[in-house]
């Protein structure tokens, strides 16, 4: 008989464990097999060593993989669709494809070995935070091209825990599944979630008093402020889980219970840490770009892949007794970055500036404009059920309130508008929350 | 007497205090007074109507943002000074009134001030003593609407 509560030891959790100077010699191999892989198979690479004088056998060490090119977002784009496979079609078993915000997407492909290779990460990722067979997992990241859906799907029946399938949206029908089926872990993106948090309130149901217990966020940066809302909500421990589709999808690392850090499952993703413009590589411990190289994928290597996530590696060991390095949780993405002003924006510090102040929701919208050549920075922030007063004083005292801490944290002036409830699109997937118009 | 009174959000757009009195229109709801307060970029529409328990919770479940707030309805003579003489009432004293408004009442020459006071029990103690007459929910209505009320 499983026990329902307290810590299990999966066997598919080995690899999490294991000593240092055994993992070094795995990756290494890894490393090389999957250089000469590319090198073999993917023409740009090879043109790319060439141009450099490299061959694959140049790799001798893993520190030698500084000598290797880096991979850009554009160079999926310029490849696209199939550029970039290692594999002919007749090996390929899946393809997922990311949301490009502008022109053409990204597309990624499997064949059936990376499909266990992803599933096992992700079984394992579900493992580290404490999920186990008896667990009921409801997984609201949307099912389709994006990894997200399937990703957590696979590595949760794994895992050996029942899965729902949900997908994203219809948000009544999440919480009532979410009750009557006595839904123990979910999983989607922390702004979807707090969506839910939020309906469930108006619905009548407290998330607290269902066996709900764990959550498994990413697909975005989350601030530490988010978690304890999320966690205080929902009665809830809150674990953020990171990957992107280029390297495999969720499951590239993942938070255990010491919630410090994320640690990498290094056996099958290389870590790097970079400067994010001069591409050098950082002294240990100090932030930069987080840098990755995919150990074990057939169909779609990745080498040195810039994934634009400013992070660290944490130094130490982690207490709970896994050998596995950790990266620091990402609060910003140099993609979400804006700049308003000359000054660098991120919308993370907006969230943190609403989730500090008593009564608000972090449901915002920044607008961005230009009049008369100057950037204008307008944030509208949702009044709530606990902020409304009928008094005029009272809302402008709260208005200032928010406009000056905005002020204080972003470093620009900001407009800060109070709009009705429900006004601002919420997200259930990724979440949007910027509208430029500048360059219009 | 102490009257609820309901304040409704309102971004302060075309169109957005139409929302919620339609609504009301569309649901019998009747509204005996209402003042807007707006800055520039919101206002708060408040209501003094008919029914007011189900009132809010029709505007709630439109999405709208309600509170309930209790407020002081006082008679005046619809003359020169009769204001003056309910403002003097509260002369030296630390109430302060947080806002108002004035409609004429249906009967006779008179009118109806709603006053939101930070400390409506004390208002309404000090407006006893002046000899201030002050109108009762029922009144504002009607008995019948009154009934109709009680009965819900």
């Amino acid at each position: 008989m499983l026990s329902t509560t307290g810590p299990l030891f999966q066997p598919a959790s080995a690899p999490d464990y294991i000593p240092r100077p055994q993992l070094e010699q795995l990756q290494l191999s890894r490393l090389r097999a999957v250089v000469e892989r590319a090198w073999e198979r993917v023409p740009l690479f090879r043109q790319r060593l060439d141009q450099r004088g490299i061959f694959p056998d140049d790799i001798r060490a893993l520190e030698d993989a500084r000598l290797l090119p880096f991979t850009a977002k554009t160079d999926l784009r310029d490849t696209y669709p199939f550029g970039l496979f290692a594999s002919p079609m007749r090996d390929v078993v899946r393809l997922h494809a990311s949301s490009g915000t502008t022109g053409k997407p990204i597309v990624v492909a499997y064949t059936g070995a990376d499909l266990d290779v992803w599933s096992e990460v992700m079984e394992r990722a579900f493992a580290i935070c404490g999920l186990h067979p008896s667990d009921i997992i409801q997984n609201a990241y949307g099912y389709g091209l994006f990894t997200g859906g399937l990703g957590a799907h696979y590595g949760a029946e794994r895992l050996g825990a029942t899965v729902i399938p949900m997908s994203g949206g219809n948000t009544d029908r999440q919480i009532m599944v979410m009750r009557d089926f006595g839904v123990t872990t979910v999983c989607c993106t922390p702004s979807y979630f707090l969506h839910m948090v939020d309906r469930a309130l108006e619905l009548g149901v407290d998330l607290r008093e269902l066996p709900l217990r764990a959550g498994v966020f990413g697909a975005e940066p989350w601030t530490e402020a988010m978690r304890a809302r999320l966690e205080a909500m929902a009665g809830i421990k809150a674990f953020d889980i990171y990957g992107l589709s280029e390297i495999i999808g969720p499951g590239v690392a993942v938070e255990c219970e010491c919630q410090d850090g994320l640690h990498i499952f290094e056996d099958h993703f290389y870590p790097e840490i970079v400067h994010p413009e001069t591409g050098e590589s950082v002294p240990p411990g100090e932030e930069g770009e987080l840098v990755l190289t995919t150990l074990s994928k057939q169909a779609m290597p990745m080498i040195r892949y810039r994934t634009r996530d400013i992070t660290a590696l944490l130094p130490g060991a982690c207490p709970c007794g896994r050998t596995l390095r950790r990266m620091r949780r990402i609060s910003r993405r140099s993609d979400d970055m804006l700049i308003v002003r000359g000054v660098n924006v991120f919308p993370s510090q907006i969230e943190s500036v609403l989730l500090e102040m008593e009564h608000t929701m972090p449901h915002y919208r920044i607008i961005l404009t230009r009049e008369h050549g100057l950037d204008q920075m307008e944030v509208q922030v949702e009044v709530t059920a606990r902020m409304f007063s009928d008094t005029v004083g009272a809302l402008e005292t709260l208005h200032d309130r928010l406009a000056d801490a905005m002020e204080r944290v972003l470093q620009v002036r900001t407009r800060v508008t109070l709009v009705e409830p429900h006004t601002i699109p919420r997200s259930e997937g990724k979440s949007n929350r910027v509208v430029d118009r500048r360059a219009s | 007497m102490k009257v609820t009174q309901l304040s409704i959000f309102a971004e302060n757009k075309p169109g957005h205090i139409l929302a919620p009195c339609r609504l009301l229109a569309e649901n019998g709801v009747d509204i005996r007074a209402l003042s807007v307060a707006d800055t520039q970029s919101f206002g708060i529409l408040r209501l003094i109507v008919s029914g007011w328990q189900a009132a809010a919770s029709l505007l709630e479940e439109a999405g709208f943002l309600v509170r309930a707030t209790e407020v002081v309805a006082v008679e005046v003579p619809d003359h020169p000074g009769g204001l003056v003489r309910v403002l003097a009432a509260f002369e030296g004293s630390p109430i302060n009134i947080e806002y108002m408004y004035a409609f004429p009442f249906a009967r006779e020459e008179r009118a109806v001030l709603i006053f939101r006071f930070d400390d409506p029990d004390a208002a309404i103690e000090r407006l006893r003593g002046a000899g201030i007459a002050m109108v009762e929910r029922r009144e504002l209505f009607g008995d019948d609407l009154f009934a109709a009320e009680t009965a819900r």
